[in-house]
């Protein structure tokens, strides 16, 4: 198949080894991946801080550079996140139908249709749920709000997980609790924010696990955040690292920079 | 089967507790306006959190009651198909309100109840006072009701020098500690069941001067507090759960058997309700009688469901008063983004699973509604600029648990939209650094020229990490880094590799 890679803004710019790890992985399964140059970002933040005119310039540039997938130019979209996904699949289409583009918001359902965060591609689209990978390591699983109940993800990264060699998965108590990062609510609400943050990463090292694993970096941004400053040692790392390491190229738990190659 | 009553323990041992000196068990006091006091949700949220006691009360109240409902939930094959009929009779309530109240005016009037129209907190509370003082009393017996805190009935009472007793256990606790209800179901969430026995020991006139801080105990010297009040009221004064428009059948559903008291025993009874408390047939409160329970207490059935049809001659209330009450409803109806907040029977599920709820208390929202409901409720009815729209990280449990699938998220969402229009007309400081802020990310993240060229900016950060991460950033990131790291930005942007391995092949 031919996939078109939509990084997300905030893994393009802060943490490419989710969108690397990615293209490692769907290029062993045999896949080509497409990195469309044009993107730039969901528009997931505008909408949800409520800068609906704001993120309607961003929706638009979303859709129209992912609309050749619409066409059949691409096979699918992959995203390595499922809050992104989420908003890409929700919140475009009523972007620009509130900003009176039907005939876009007719494509944005399109692109949104053909479009799937990580785990829902290579369960549901590549019917795979062992993707080869080997990772020899203590691995706790925090489920995303946005993965869980926006997507409905349901079982699919920890089925992946579990199929992986070697990897340890261990259960986090209060799993489906959320960490407390809501995009600007880390900030507009910081004090309340902290507090989610606190609980979370408690049960996260209650669980003796090295790496902390999620499908979306924002969140792992903020949980990681905390682990880092607790002194936890605990690594935050994007379900496609994991999927992405084998025997032959392992990813070791403490390289950030280098996933793939 | 037990009732919880939002009593956590909170110390073993028996006598009065060492930090409770008269006058620190008062509450927030009792505002001017209850749909909308007290400080902004941040700053309300700061005070709350620093209060270790009141987050261990939360966090043990309402992950008993979260466990309880998806245990009870988890019984029902049908949930799913319960709740689409929920929205489904609620939707079409709203559809035809004005048709439905008429119907209900006429049968409830046939029956011998008398009906009153309030557009307002005002009016209704006028309506009210009314009728207590034509009785020629000056205390009256209440069952706990939404309505009638919305409107400070208790307070515009005590200025015409009637006296309104609460006769639910916990709100007879906040009405005793000059407190406002920090919850919709559980109104003394935030106490413990110590500061519930200080509370007594130091307001209820007639509590054992022995009273400890058993339940069991707490409840039976309220019982007996309550008993003789039951017995001398002429009035009463109560909420609805339900209205029946086609038979003019009101009902209240409870646990403690107060509001049987109330419904039953003095001779007059006063019903104050919010339009929207319809249903349009008997068959209808199949469906809710099924979805409240389990939802709000995480019963399969509660104990007490009282139904009302105007008045029997020689039996109960022989004078009944339904007060249909508006009081910003029908703006929030003509909100076609916002109206199925309408929908809600305060349940409180949403309360309950909400993470910001459980950590900052009913009290932050600065309203008779808090939580995820009143945080698309309260800002809908006042029409005002509010910061509860932000008072949620979107994280969708509420809607999960909704049991009449109102999309709590989708309409916070939009409520966001609204109050950045309203800050337009308006703006202060913060917001227009929001505007600036967002703005130009717009510009940054329209193009994917323009964003390669933003992307790249991060990487001048790693001139201040230390050993891979950020401990400090200057203002709004000090916002970020005052709790968290931040992980040293990449050497390279994904885009930038991407092009350069292109350029490899």
């Amino acid at each position: 198949m031919r996939i078109a890679l939509a990084a997300t803004c905030i893994a393009d710019a802060m943490f490419p080894q989710a969108p690397k790890a990615v293209v490692t992985l769907l290029e062993r399964l045999g896949h080509e991946v497409v990195f469309p140059p044009a993107q730039a970002c969901c528009g997931q933040m505008h909408v949800n801080t409520g800068y609906l005119a704001e993120a309607v310039p961003v929706v638009r540039n979303h859709v129209r550079t992912f609309a050749p997938v619409a066409d059949g130019e691409w096979d699918a979209v992959v995203v390595p996140s499922g809050s992104c996904t989420g908003s890409i699949r929700h919140q475009q289409r009523m972007v620009l139908e509130g900003a009176g583009l039907p005939a876009e918001a007719r494509a944005a359902t399109a692109v949104a249709e053909r479009t799937y965060e990580l785990s829902e591609l290579l369960v549901d689209v590549l019917g795979v749920t062992d993707v080869g990978a080997w990772f020899p390591h203590r691995v706790t699983y925090h489920p995303t709000c946005h993965s869980l109940r926006m997507l409905g993800v349901g079982d699919k990264p920890e089925r992946l997980l579990r199929a992986v060699e070697g990897l340890e998965l261990v259960p986090l108590e209060q799993a489906e609790g959320c960490c407390g990062f809501g995009g600007t609510f880390s900030l507009k609400n910081a004090d309340t924010s902290a507090a989610m943050l606190d609980d979370k990463v408690a049960n996260v090292v209650e669980t003796g696990a090295e790496v902390l694993t999620a499908g979306d970096w924002s969140c792992l941004m903020h949980i990681g955040g905390g682990l880092s400053r607790a002194g936890t040692g605990v690594r935050p790392m994007h379900l496609g690292e994991i999927l992405a390491s084998t025997r032959e190229a392992p990813v070791h738990p403490a390289d950030r920079e280098e996933v793939s190659r | 089967m037990s009732t919880f009553l939002g009593m956590p323990a909170m110390r073993a041992g028996r006598g009065p507790s060492p930090d409770a000196a008269p006058g620190t068990l008062g509450g927030v006091g009792r505002p001017e306006d209850p749909l909308h006091w007290g400080a902004t949700f941040p700053d309300a949220a700061k005070a709350a959190l620093e209060n270790e006691q009141l987050r261990r009360n939360l966090g043990n109240a309402t992950r008993t009651i979260r466990t309880k409902r998806a245990r009870v939930v988890g019984e029902v094959p049908d949930w799913e198909a319960l709740r689409d009929a929920g929205s489904a009779i609620k939707a079409d309530v709203l559809a035809r309100l004005p048709e439905l109240l008429e119907t209900l005016e006429r049968n409830v009037t046939a029956r011998g109840g008398v009906v009153h129209w309030a557009r307002d907190a005002a009016e209704a509370n006028r309506i009210v006072a009314d009728l207590v003082r034509a009785k020629e009393t000056d205390e009256v017996v209440k069952v706990k009701s939404m309505a009638t805190q919305e409107i400070g009935l208790n307070e515009a009472l005590a200025e015409e020098g009637i006296a309104a007793v609460e006769t639910d256990l916990a709100e007879l606790i906040v009405q005793l500690a000059d407190d406002m209800p920090s919850h919709i179901l559980v109104p003394a969430i935030h106490r413990n069941r110590t500061e519930i026995r200080d509370i007594f020991l130091e307001r209820m006139a007639d509590a054992p001067p022995d009273l400890t801080d058993v339940p069991r105990e707490l409840a039976m010297a309220a019982r007996a507090h309550l008993r003789r009040k039951f017995l001398s009221a002429k009035v009463a004064i109560s909420g609805a759960n339900f209205a029946v428009a086609d038979t003019g059948t009101l009902a209240v559903v409870e646990s403690e058997g107060n509001g049987r008291m109330c419904l039953t025993l003095p001779e007059t009874l006063i019903t104050v309700m919010g339009i929207e408390k319809l249903v349009p047939t008997f068959d209808d409160l199949e469906v809710f009688l099924q979805l409240l329970p389990r939802s709000s207490t995480g019963e399969r059935m509660n104990p007490y469901t009282s139904m009302w049809t105007g008045v029997t001659p020689g039996d109960g209330p022989q004078e009944f008063h339904l007060v249909l009450l508006d009081n910003g409803r029908t703006k929030v109806l003509a909100d076609e983004a916002g109206r199925s907040a309408l929908h809600c029977i305060r349940c409180s599920a949403c309360l309950n699973v909400c993470p910001v709820y459980e950590r900052v208390g009913g009290h932050a929202y600065g309203s008779v509604y808090p939580g995820p409901i009143g945080a698309i409720l309260t800002p809908q009815l006042t029409g005002e600029k509010s910061d509860l729209p932000y008072a949620s990280t979107l994280c969708g449990a509420c809607y999960e648990v909704c049991p009449v699938k109102i999309d709590i998220p989708s309409i916070l969402v939009e409520l966001r939209a609204r109050e950045v229009a309203l800050a337009g007309s308006a703006p202060d400081a913060g917001d227009r650094v929001w505007k600036a802020a967002m703005k130009a990310a717009s510009f940054a993240m329209a193009d994917g020229d323009r964003f390669r060229r933003a992307a790249r900016v991060p990487r001048a950060l790693r001139a201040i990490s230390r050993h891979g991460v950020i401990k400090r950033l200057p203002f709004p990131g000090s916002l970020w880094t005052r709790s968290r790291d931040l992980p040293e930005p990449p050497k390279q942007t994904f885009r930038d590799w991407w092009a350069e391995r292109e350029d490899e092949r």
